[in-house]
């Protein structure tokens, strides 16, 4: 916090001082962002530059672990030529930062790093162009080196960013500055230390939870045993009785407020409470069924050729249908929440990938004036789609205005369980055919309750219909799911690409071919078998039809623009059901590569994660009661299930950057669901893959 | 009533007046200022809030304070020493063994125990002593390889 603060001290006063970089009053802002939310013009929201040639760097992206305070810190050093270590990354104020739209969808660098890029290019170009006035020589005889600009052949004529800035009382904007090609690049595509490792590994990187104004109380808030289940009635006098407690009531929300986080835990615990019971009859067996029954009507995406036609040609058909559990965020952070009050102004800290968002929902439940809400994000223990919404932040708000003091609410792993946004549980039917020549005839792929995210096949079959009806984003009619759902990295597609790849396998074991041959045969991206291509090589591929006994699988798919194949190899005990994936092999095409350490770890990530819903994480539940409330039942993915994982990444200077926190986490379902089949035969079409289901589809 | 307890924390005497049957980690987070210690999910399950008492890992989150009394418990803020990281932190950051780094000190403490009682711990020691330390985010390879890394070079210290 005083971190930051010292910061936007040290940053304003150098910009007020120095006047070139002169920060433009907070209102204007305001209104700016009032009117329409988009990425400021002015380069200044982004970069500030001070005396000692330090760079500060303004985005309202947050850092939670995907590695963009880095590769966003690069990316402006590379256009600033400035060495990396002298940017100083801001992230996520909504008083310091322009305007963002939240951190999601892996599109910080690929969506935004182009922002920045021009942002950085043309303030480059500002300063050459004051360099040159102040050398007495023409701009193209300039040259930068770690922000000093020199005279090309002189090098002792020269200035330094800090000295210019310092010099000039002036604001110049430049037009159509156009940022480095590749080939000009020194730092971006070469592995980066990151930034946030020497605070993260010794403890010094604060988290919402490590925020602590003076005077804050701890809130636990009473939630209902079931989701849908009412209060009743309440006692909170036992609770009261707790030296230092202060009990908050207020209709539906009651709050035990205390010094320590944990003695109002304990006080909340004393709260006698009786409940509704929930309307909710569903439960984690009985749950697919009542998709399908309270799913609207599939509605069609694509529609290609003619199914029909494409049965007609048909020799054998394959129809199956893939089930996919509900699976929580579980980030190890908690939703968390800090809210201050001063005199009016409402300053809250949260664990939010959406600071802006949730500045302008502030605005809205407190009804205050949006330049009397600020949000700042500290670093985030994980968000995973998570932590887009962030009702604590409204929780602590509240209550802080209704204790008179700062508040922090940080909910228990229960009801981190309990409130998530799950990833929908979905119902994927598969229909395809294979003719004559053993070639896909036709393929239609109906999905229920995921979303619509990679529901087409990549491949390029003639006769296509793709429909999907009910979606992660909402919009669901009422006790679809039994709880809320939401984004969980790479919303969708984790659902549909398990189907779409599994059945895929499930053809070509039909027409007796190698699964990898079977792909390339019936792909037109070049780029996508290429991928494919080159983890084969790595992975030391030789073709044998599934199932081959060697426990080998492969799946692939497009992530927007990034090309992402899997290989992997697993043994199944066949007594115990048991799965072990000894390694996997990634190829990914994700154009230019910022970082490639950084983008290695997020594949490391997506792929162990994926292995989480591939094998053990499943919500369980019944009648709005959700079962599994900690990591004692809820299993994610531990060492002991951890395989060797080596990733490549394909050279691709044609295009621009996208981002690598998701692509391959899409492929892990199928991936391991192809390799099972391939070691004993048996084909999963239930995620997660249970001991229990693998001996079941043994039995089968 | 109040009964004042004390221990060793990170190499100095502390003694603290807070209730003996609350747990060390709110303690520490929140009446001694050291934040690094993180809960995750304050049953035991994660590992997050992992602290030493006399050498030994302990969930700090369900270890009550009383159960330290006239004990040397050693935090994450306790491993620099005049600004030279601990070789298992050195590790860490050589090998980019953190993501969010939410895990990482409970992470970096339980390795801390781990070498100084097997130096030399194979894959499958590794993988077994941080079992109980959960990443989400899926540093796992990183964090074996910055572990065996560490232990290479005497991470011990
Ligand atoms: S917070 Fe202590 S083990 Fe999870
Ligand atoms: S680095 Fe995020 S939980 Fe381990």
């Amino acid at each position: 916090m005083t971190n930051r603060r010292d910061f936007l001290q040290t940053t304003t006063a150098l910009a007020g001082a120095l006047g070139l970089f002169i920060s433009f009053p907070l209102a204007a802002q305001e209104t700016e962002k009032a009117s329409r939310p988009s990425y400021p013009k002015d380069f200044n929201a982004y970069l500030r530059i001070g005396p000692d040639g330090r760079v500060g760097c303004f985005v309202g992206k947050v850092e939670m672990g995907q590695g963009s305070m880095t590769a966003l810190a690069m990316l402006a050093a590379e256009e600033l030529d400035v060495p990396l270590d002298r940017v100083d990354m801001l992230m996520g104020d909504t008083d310091l930062c322009p305007w963002d739209g939240g951190t999601w969808g892996s599109l910080s660098v690929w969506q935004f790093g182009p922002v920045l890029r021009g942002a950085a290019a043309e303030a480059r170009a500002v300063l050459l162009q004051l360099a040159a006035e102040r050398l007495g020589v023409a701009t193209v005889r300039l040259q930068v080196k770690e922000g000093v600009v020199a005279v090309l052949g002189a090098p002792d004529r020269h200035v330094a960013y800090g000295d210019l800035v310092a010099g000039q009382r002036i604001e110049r904007h430049l037009q159509d500055v156009k940022p480095k090609a590749v080939k000009q690049f020194s730092l971006v595509g070469k592995d980066a230390a990151r930034k946030d490792g020497r605070a993260k590994v010794t403890g010094a990187a604060q988290y919402t939870a490590d925020i602590l104004p003076p005077g804050t109380l701890h809130a636990c808030l009473l939630r209902p045993p079931a989701h849908g289940a009412r209060l009743s009635t309440v006692d909170t006098s036992a609770a009261e009785l707790v030296p230092g407690v202060k009990v908050l009531h207020n209709g539906d929300t009651v709050a035990v407020l205390h010094a320590k986080p944990d003695v109002a835990r304990e006080a909340l615990g004393r709260v006698k409470a009786t409940f509704a019971s929930s309307p909710s009859t569903v439960d984690d067996a009985s749950i697919f069924a009542h998709l399908l029954k309270t799913a609207p009507p599939l509605k069609e995406l694509v529609a290609k050729g003619s199914i029909a036609a494409g049965e007609a040609a048909t020799e054998h058909r394959h129809e199956a249908t893939y089930l996919n559990a509900y699976v929580a965020h579980a980030p190890m952070e908690p939703h968390t929440a800090v809210a201050q009050w001063d005199k009016g102004r409402l300053t809250v800290w949260a664990s939010t990938q959406a600071p802006f968002l949730l500045k302008s929902q502030l605005v809205q439940a407190l009804g205050l004036k949006a330049q009397d809400v600020r949000v700042i994000t500290p670093f985030l223990g994980g968000g995973f789609g998570g932590k887009g919404g962030a009702p604590q932040a409204i929780e602590a708000a509240r209550l802080a205005r209704m204790a008179g003091t700062p508040v922090q609410v940080t909910w228990s792993r229960k009801e981190e369980f309990f409130l998530d946004t799950f990833r929908p549980a979905a119902v994927v039917k598969v229909h395809a055919g294979l003719d004559k020549a053993g070639r896909v005839s036709y393929w239609q792929h109906d999905v229920t309750a995921a979303g619509e995210a990679e529901s087409s096949p990549v491949y390029a079959f003639e006769h296509q219909r793709i429909r999907s009806s009910g979606s992660w984003m909402g919009g669901n009619p009422p006790g679809m799911h039994p709880f809320a759902v939401g984004a969980w990295r790479a919303p969708a597609a984790n659902t549909n690409v398990f189907a779409s790849e599994s059945h895929m396998d499930a053809l070509a074991a039909k027409a007796k071919v190698d699964p990898l041959a079977f792909r390339l045969k019936h792909l037109q991206n070049p780029r996508l078998a290429h991928v494919l291509q080159t983890a084969a090589k790595a992975f030391g591929w030789t073709p044998k039809p599934a199932p081959s006994g060697r426990g080998w699988g492969v799946a692939c798919a497009e992530h927007r623009e990034t090309m992402v194949a899997a290989m992997a190899e697993v043994v199944v005990d066949r007594k115990t059901g048991e799965v072990r994936v000894k390694r996997v092999v990634v190829a990914q095409d994700m154009g230019v590569v910022v970082n490639p350490d950084g983008a290695r770890q997020q594949v490391e990530g997506c792929v162990t994660m994926g292995l989480g819903y591939a094998l053990t994480e499943e919500v369980r539940f019944k009648n709005g009661q959700v079962l599994d409330d900690n990591f004692d039942t809820y299993r994610i993915p531990r060492f002991a299930q951890v395989p060797s994982i080596q990733t490549i990444l394909i050279d691709n200077p044609d295009l621009p950057a996208q981002g690598g926190g998701e692509p391959a986490i899409v492929l892990m379902g199928a991936l391991i669901a192809n390799a099972i089949h391939d070691a004993v035969g048996a084909r999963l079409l239930h995620l997660p893959m249970t001991p229990a289901r693998v001996k079941q589809a043994l039995k089968a | 009533m109040a009964m004042t307890i004390s221990f060793t924390l990170n190499g100095r005497p502390v003694s603290t007046d807070a209730d003996g049957g609350r747990m060390l980690a709110f303690v520490l987070r929140n009446d001694l200022g050291l934040t690094g210690t993180k809960v995750g999910c304050g049953e035991g399950f994660c590992g997050a809030c992992t602290v030493l008492v006399d050498g030994e890992p302990v969930r700090s989150c369900s270890t009550p304070l009383s159960a330290v009394a006239g004990k040397k418990v050693l935090t994450i803020e306790g491993l620099e020493l005049n600004g030279v990281l601990h070789p298992v932190q050195e590790a860490f950051l050589d090998h980019g063994a953190y993501q969010c780094g939410f895990c990482t000190p409970g992470m970096i403490m339980s390795t801390v125990a781990l070498l100084q009682n097997t130096p030399r711990p194979d894959r499958r020691q590794v993988a077994e002593s941080l079992d109980g330390n959960l990443c989400r985010c899926g540093a796992h390879v990183r964090i074996l390889a910055a572990v065996e890394a560490a232990a290479a070079k005497g991470g011990a210290k």
